[in-house]
């Protein structure tokens, strides 16, 4: 493997696992707002805003 | 009677419906910005001189360095927020640790991978049990430890102590890891940015590996924030369902949604 | 203090195993490796301090979740947290390893040269071997002590305290095994790694202690 392999490889590593962090955080992000959303509409209100 | 005083800091924090308020019009700013660091950091280590020893292969130092800087700020981080759960009782400390946890194994492993990658060219050896590596990866062993320990837990409130105390323990490991280069006869070379004597890389080189490790520290505070957003609306979720359980006529329950807020 | 370590090595004993079965699986560990690693006697002569730690560390490790357990099951634990103020924490959880040690640490120490022989270590090798893992093992318990502390309230904590330890017991091992191989192998010095493993057990003895001190007042709420 040439040096200019390893080094390739190594920045294409970073990406990926960085890359994959932020992914997955939206994902996460997208996925509890749509669940708040869907329980918002099901009229299920939080304690400070009931009264 | 005097008005109550707001709280400054980290207090203002304290409130996690304050907290989302905030990180929500930060956010996009940390993206931004983090984006426009790494790139500029790593277009300028690309075109960054070639080490006369090392050749094309010291471009792994702008990837591998700023990585293990953030592994350990992150413990840090976690450290200072097992504080913040055990000594302050700030209730979104706990939330800290668990969104920082992950990050910072990630950063330890992108550390421990491109130094692998550059071992081998460089020493010869994908991997060699020497001081330096070995406490980089008993660091990496603790995250998952605690990472392992809080999700052992159900109640997110009893786990946070634990967690909090298997943190600060671990916090000797950083010093070690630091000063491992100096303290043993290690095959990973000593210090040459943070040195008492100043930095001893060129200046062509040093500035792209700054920017760099500046670029990855927003990129952490970014990931980590949304994170922390991430686990305020689940546990919202959570507490949301265990009173949606009940008959819409009866009057609103004492519906827990910030965790630790009602101790 | 005392009494606190006689009452635990009374309860040790009497609930029966944990010696017997910590030994039992340095015996496995033992066993199994010149299976693994086939008959040639020179190597397992060369590796066998490494073996004898290794088994003794994984038996120690596995053991930890009894410090706490029997006192937890039974509320004695209530009790001495509730009697800080008489005796502080720090010094009945140093009591309860003390007697934790006796009962787990000291059996394997005991049995380290008998199994030496069955990987054909000669006899400064074992000697090493067993001073090493007399003042290791303590170690081993001290900081476990911290791991068992934050894990108490879980009802199968045993593996996630022994993942949670290693991390930490890692130094103990690597400065354990150093010491006992400087024994044998010439140019490599004895008496370093082992005054770093001394050291290592005398500030584990303090820090273990103090957090699971800590750790067992927040299980009270």
């Amino acid at each position: 493997m040439s040096h200019m392999t390893f080094v390739l490889l190594s920045y294409g590593i970073t990406i990926l696992i960085l890359g994959g962090l932020v992914a997955w955080l939206w994902l996460d992000a997208s996925a509890t707002r749509a669940d708040l959303a869907r329980l918002e509409t099901q009229g299920v209100k939080r304690r400070s805003e009931v009264s | 009677m005097s008005a109550p005083r707001k709280p400054s800091g980290f207090g203002a924090l304290a409130n996690p419906t304050r907290f989302m308020a905030l990180s929500a019009k930060i956010l996009p700013w940390l993206w931004g910005i983090a984006s426009l660091l790494i790139g500029v950091g790593l277009l300028w280590a690309w075109n960054a001189p070639e080490d006369y020893q090392q050749g094309i292969t010291v471009r792994i130092m702008y990837v591998h360095v700023p990585s293990a800087w953030m592994a350990m700020f992150i413990y840090m981080v976690l450290a200072v927020s097992a504080l913040g759960v055990l000594i302050w009782r700030h209730p979104l400390a706990d939330v800290s640790i668990r969104a920082a946890v992950p990050l910072g194994a990630a950063f330890t492993l992108i550390c421990l991978i491109t130094g692998s990658l550059w071992g081998r060219p460089m020493w010869g050896t994908w991997w060699v049990w020497d001081a330096r590596l070995t406490s980089v990866f008993v660091l990496f062993l603790m995250y998952l430890g605690i990472f392992a320990l809080q999700r052992a837990m159900d109640d997110p409130v009893k786990a946070a102590r634990p967690a909090a105390i298997l943190v600060l323990v671990g916090v000797i490991n950083i010093p070690i890891i630091r000063f491992s280069v100096d303290w043993w006869n290690t095959l990973h070379q000593p210090a040459s940015v943070i040195r008492f004597d100043g930095p001893t890389i060129h200046p062509t080189m040093l500035w792209p590996l700054l920017i760099c490790g500046i670029g990855f520290t927003v990129l952490f505070f970014a990931m980590h924030m949304l994170g922390m957003r991430n686990i305020v609306r689940r546990r919202r979720v959570e507490g949301l369902r265990r009173a949606g359980t009940r008959d819409a006529t009866a009057k609103p329950m004492r519906v827990i949604v910030e965790e630790g807020g009602t101790s | 203090m005392i009494a606190l370590i006689i009452r635990d090595v009374r309860l040790g004993i009497r609930s029966g195993g944990s010696g017997l079965i910590g030994v039992l699986f340095f015996l496995s560990v033992v066993a199994v490796t010149p299976f693994a690693i086939g008959p040639d006697l020179n190597l397992l002569a060369q590796i066998g301090p490494a073996i004898l730690w290794i088994g003794a560390l994984l038996a120690s490790l596995l053991g930890l979740d009894r410090l706490f357990q029997i006192d937890l099951e039974d509320g004695s634990l209530d009790v001495l947290v509730l009697a800080r103020h008489d005796q502080p924490l720090a010094l009945t959880v140093f009591s309860k390893c003390v007697a934790h040690w006796l009962i787990t640490g000291l059996p394997l120490v005991i049995a380290a040269p008998l199994f030496g022989i069955l990987l054909n270590m000669p006899l400064e090798a074992t000697a090493a071997t067993t001073a090493t893992l007399l003042m290791g093992t303590p170690a081993i318990t001290f900081i476990g002590a911290m791991g068992a502390s934050v894990t108490a309230t879980l009802p199968r904590g045993g593996l996630l305290v022994s993942v949670i330890v290693l991390p930490f017991v890692i130094p103990v091992l690597i400065f354990g095994v150093q010491a006992a191989l400087g024994a044998t192998l010439a140019g490599v010095p004895f008496m370093q790694p082992f005054l770093f493993l001394c050291a290592t057990t005398l500030f584990f003895c303090v820090l273990g202690p103090l957090s699971a001190g800590y750790a067992l007042r927040q299980l009270e709420g």
